[in-house]
Order: C-alpha cells, then sequence, then structure tokens
C-alpha cells in the first residue's frame, strides 16, 4: 500500500476486498507520517492510540459485514486549533501548550463516525492569525515543495500534510483565507465551505462570524468527500445552516460545458507575477472545457482588507479574553492580584501577532471608535458581500487567483505585518461574504512552486465549485504540474 | 499619526495585555501603519447601507433553537482538569478586593 499516494476511494476498496485492514492502513500511515514530519514539522504530535482504536471499529464492522462508513479507514490530520478529546490542542500557543479538551469538536465527531482515523494535530499560526505558519509558538513549518518556504498559513501544517503524503486528507480552519492560501502554496485542494455548512463547535473561536472548518485533500473527490460527511445542521452551533447536505461527489461528472465563469478585473491588474500567467492559462483550460469566461466588476474588492481587519481583530479581542489564565490557559507566576495575574499571564503567554491583533480590535471597539471603525467595516463588508450577489446573477462561479505570489521564504516578510496582510487580498473577499471557495491546484512556476486558483460560487453552491475543479483537475497535464 | 504611545498603553490596559517598552514603540508604529490602511473605509459612503454582522440565509425564524433536550454538562471534574489552580471544586485566583 502507497500510504503517500493513497485515495479514499482506494482505501475503501482495500479494505472492502479484504486486501488489508484498517488496523495496517492506521500503523503504516503512523509509521511513515512519523518518519516524514521531520522534514516539514507538519505535525505538533501524534495520536497513536485514538487512530488504531478507531481502526480497530473499522475492521470490526467489515469482519460483521456491516457497510464500512464513508471515510473507513481513511487517515486524517487535523489542525490544532480544532478540539479532539483526551488530545493536546495547543492553537500554537505557549497560553494552551498543556490544554487536553474534555469534548470532541462536531467535525471530529462525524469524522470517526464515518471511520476517519485521526493520525495527529497539525502545526498552525498562533490561534490562526497569519498567512505563513511563522507565528506558531512551536516553530515553522517547511514547505514539502521547497524546504526554505512558508507552506501558508495559518493552516500550513495541514497543507503540508497532506502535500507531503503523512495524511490522506486533513482539517483546517479558514477565517480571510487560511485553508485556501496554504493548499495553493502545497500544491493540493482546500476547501472553505459556506459560512455555516459545517459547524463550528470545538472549532477555536477567532473571528466568530467568519471562521470555517473544511478540508484539505490531494483530489477534488477526496475534498467532496470529506465536506459530504462534516457538513450538515448541528444544534451545537446556532450559525450552522440547515440546508441539505448532497452528495457531492456526485457533481464530478467532467462537464462544464456552457457555464458561465467570471473572472474579477480588480483582481487582475495587480498580477504581474508569474502566478498570474499561470491563472491565465488555467482560465484557458476552462475555456477549452467549453465554459463562457467573461470579465466581471467586484467593485469594492480594495476595502476588503481593510474590512477585514477591522472585524476579524475586533471579534479576536473578544474571542481572545478567555485565555485569562484561570480555566485552560497556564498562568503567570507571583501575581499579587487578580488583574495582575490576567494582564502578565498574557502578556507572557500570547506571541507578537495576537498582541497586535488584540490591540487594533480592542482599539477599534474602545470607546468612541466603534461607529468610526466597526460599524463602517460592517456597511463596507454588505457592500463587499453584495459585489459578489450581483455578480452570482450574471455568472455561476468566479475564478481567481489564491494569492498574489507563490510561497516566499521563510522570515522573509515577518517584520511587516501590513504588508502580510495586503498578501491576502484575493481570499478575504469571499470570507467576508461567507461563500464557499476553493483553491484547486493549477501548475507550478519555473522554480517548482505551486500555484492555485481558487473557483467561488454562491451560497450553498460548493457542488457547482466541486464540479468545475473536478473537471479542471481532469485536464491534468497542466505545463508544470507535477504529481503530489 | 493615528495613535499615539500613550493610547497604545491606554488600549493595551483595556485588553489586559502587559506591554514591554520596546513592544509599546513597535505596536505604535505597526498600528499606525494598519490604521492608516483603515482609513481607506472613509472613501466609501456607506449612508443607508445595513451593517452585515453575520453571514445571512434563509431560514425559518426557529432554525437556530436546539431540541428542548436534556444534555449531560462537563461535569466539574473534566471542566476543572485543566485549571492552572483549581480547588475544593472552583478555579482559585489571586486576591480580588484588598479588606
Amino acid at each position: 500500500m502507497e500510504i503517500a499516494s493513497l485515495t479514499i476511494d482506494e482505501i475503501r476498496e482495500g479494505l472492502v476486498a479484504r486486501r488489508f485492514r484498517a488496523e495496517e492502513v492506521a500503523g503504516e500511515a503512523l509509521r511513515f507520517a512519523e518518519a516524514e514530519n521531520p522534514k516539514t514539522g507538519a505535525y505538533l504530535h501524534f495520536s497513536p492510540e485514538r487512530a488504531l482504536a478507531a481502526a480497530r471499529r473499522v475492521d470490526e464492522e467489515i469482519a460483521r459485514g456491516a457497510e464500512p462508513g464513508p471515510l473507513a479507514g481513511v487517515p486524517v490530520a487535523v489542525k490544532d486549533v480544532i478540539v479532539t478529546r483526551g488530545i493536546r490542542t495547543t492553537c500554537g500557543s505557549k497560553l494552551l501548550e498543556n490544554y487536553i479538551p474534555p469534548y470532541d469538536a462536531s467535525a471530529i465527531t462525524r469524522l470517526e463516525e464515518a471511520g476517519a482515523l485521526i493520525l495527529g494535530k497539525t502545526n498552525c499560526d498562533e490561534f490562526a492569525m497569519g498567512s505563513s505558519t511563522e507565528n506558531s509558538a512551536f516553530g515553522p513549518v517547511r514547505n514539502p515543495a521547497a524546504p526554505d518556504r512558508v507552506p501558508g498559513g495559518s493552516s500550513g501544517g495541514s497543507a503540508a500534510a497532506v502535500a507531503q503524503g503523512t495524511a490522506v486528507v486533513a482539517l483546517g480552519s479558514d477565517t480571510g483565507g487560511s485553508i485556501r492560501q496554504p493548499a495553493s502554496f502545497c500544491g493540493v485542494c482546500g476547501v472553505t465551505p459556506t459560512y455555516g455548512r459545517v459547524s463550528r463547535y470545538g472549532l477555536t473561536a477567532f473571528a466568530s462570524s467568519l471562521d470555517h472548518i473544511g478540508p484539505f485533500a490531494r483530489t477534488v473527490k477526496d475534498a467532496a468527500r470529506v465536506l459530504g460527511v462534516i457538513a450538515g445542521r448541528d444544534w451545537r452551533d446556532a450559525t450552522s445552516a440547515e440546508a441539505p447536505v448532497p452528495d457531492y461527489t456526485k457533481a464530478l461528472d467532467g462537464n462544464v460545458k456552457g457555464m458561465k465563469l467570471g473572472l474579477p478585473r480588480e483582481y487582475l491588474k495587480d498580477l504581474t507575477s508569474e502566478s498570474g500567467s499561470l491563472i491565465e492559462r488555467g482560465v484557458a483550460v476552462l475555456r477549452k472545457l467549453g465554459c463562457e469566461v467573461r470579465e466581471i466588476g467586484l467593485p469594492h474588492t480594495d476595502y476588503a482588507i481593510a474590512t477585514y481587519y477591522v472585524i476579524a481583530t475586533a471579534e479576536a479581542s473578544s474571542n481572545l479574553a478567555r485565555y485569562d489564565g484561570v480555566r485552560y490557559t497556564s498562568r503567570s507566576g507571583d501575581s499579587a492580584t487578580l488583574a495582575d495575574m490576567y494582564r502578565n499571564t498574557r502578556g507572557e503567554g500570547f506571541g507578537a501577532e495576537c498582541k497586535r491583533r488584540i490591540m487594533l480590535g480592542t482599539y477599534v471597539l474602545s470607546a468612541g471608535y466603534y461607529d468610526a471603525y466597526y460599524l463602517k467595516a460592517q456597511k463596507v463588508r454588505a457592500l463587499i458581500a453584495r459585489d459578489f450577489e450581483r455578480a452570482f446573477q450574471e455568472v455561476d462561479a468566479v475564478v481567481a487567483p489564491v494569492s498574489p505570489f507563490p510561497a516566499f521564504r521563510l522570515g522573509e516578510k515577518v517584520d511587516d505585518p501590513l504588508a502580510m496582510y495586503l498578501s491576502d487580498i484575493f481570499t478575504i473577499t469571499g470570507s467576508l461574504a461567507g461563500i464557499p471557495c476553493m483553491s484547486v491546484p493549477c501548475g507550478r512556476t519555473t522554480e517548482g512552486l505551486p500555484v492555485g486558483m481558487q473557483i467561488l460560487t454562491r451560497h450553498f453552491g460548493e457542488a457547482t465549485m466541486f464540479r468545475i475543479a473536478d473537471a479542471f483537475e481532469r485536464t491534468g497535464g497542466l505545463p508544470g504540474r507535477q504529481a503530489g | 499619526m493615528k495613535i499615539t504611545e500613550q493610547e497604545v498603553r491606554y488600549v493595551a490596559g483595556l485588553a489586559n495585555l502587559r506591554l514591554g517598552e520596546a513592544e509599546v514603540a513597535r505596536f505604535r508604529v505597526d498600528l499606525d501603519q494598519i490604521l492608516e490602511h483603515i482609513g481607506k473605509l472613509n472613501e466609501l459612503d456607506t449612508e443607508g447601507v445595513a451593517p452585515m454582522s453575520q453571514v445571512l440565509f434563509d431560514a425559518d425564524a426557529t432554525a437556530t433553537l436546539r431540541p428542548d433536550a436534556i444534555v449531560p454538562p462537563l461535569g466539574s471534574q473534566a471542566a476543572l482538569a485543566n485549571a492552572p489552580e483549581p480547588g475544593a471544586g472552583y478555579f482559585k485566583v489571586p486576591k480580588v478586593i484588598e479588606r
């Protein structure tokens, strides 16, 4: 069994045909992941007992002659901001270095009910704040395609694990691009579903009105399968949607003839790098498949970064107030009063980027500034969402770049926070609108760096998004495209 | 200049963050740059635009209600398991009010 290139369907076929048992898959996947992990540092820690126990349950089911679940025996990596009962969940933060959650996120429960094997937890920017995974308190992750470069972020570990083959699929979280951008940098598929499509219960809150859980996979079909399992209403998350979950794999028939795609002119004007020409070639491929491509306007794009960094930091400053040294974080020693204990614990525990965002969020919510910043940003958010609504009256999907450039070098941007924020421009608009969007591999630069193409559709239009991504993936031999 | 060091210290106090002097100086510069960029929002006339505080989609008025069923809570033992200083079934903290 070639653990590094297995798909969900291959695992299932192997299990059903009794060529191997889930316990063997778990053992081999763990052995391979532990051996390969030092190359990237994608995983922070492994959960062998849990993976093996889940595998044994799958094997028992199959031995009983029962139909195995849709993710039977599939090794999964989980971003360390998603809580796992009994397995350390650090959020990439010193504050939660020893935190062992007493419950599972709903997405984790659903994965395991479907037969998945949780291999371990992946590194990420502290509390998912960052675009490079360099803000983790536990060291950076290296890009499997180029070890001197970042994997993107904040879900860099999950993207790297899937690209490296140390997991078949992975869960990440996305608030402003944290799934799509690392997927693009590492050359895998990364999906941010409609806001509310996947329950956020057990996802450590960063910006609650923008947070999503979504899958990483090496193929569109695998991503579609995982989303089908984790999507759906969950009473534990009041914002999770009631809308029925279709079998997304049914949409993967390769037929996109006559589909109308929009190319936002605002996204292309600044795109001069090699990433831009790869996206243009990708669009040409979609045209050849029979899609009708036209230019569209998303006129408020230029205001998206400003809007996002008001709303996301305001919500974060409130959400991160809970890390105060009382209930689950480590506590700074020797504080005379409660107020000192809070200040010392948080001052010593948070890394620079978290502090910066807490400060910005507290500032924009502070007396006298609320209307000028937070309320203003919420209004502009409505305009950005309206841009997409108008676009989707004209087109079935929007095709766009994911990032203005491919993976950058470790350390290259750490000293310029605004430049790092500005690089999120193409992913943040979709996040603000709450629409489904994904990154699908679109080729490699001459240096061999992966570049992803983004596909965005209307609310709950995931099937359309997967259809386009899958048809595109089938064309395979894009210039510069390499396996895994 | 959008923000002074004094304001940075004030905001850090609101956020319960102890900052060193070097951090105060650094964050003043960083926040200044970011706030300068955010000032861009004022170019837009948003008169009459309803603020978007959530992503909304069509659903029944009761769609966000959970079933009225009793669900067992975590229990105090599990809830206290990660506390830096649990004691007698409570979270212990340093003195709040001087007598």
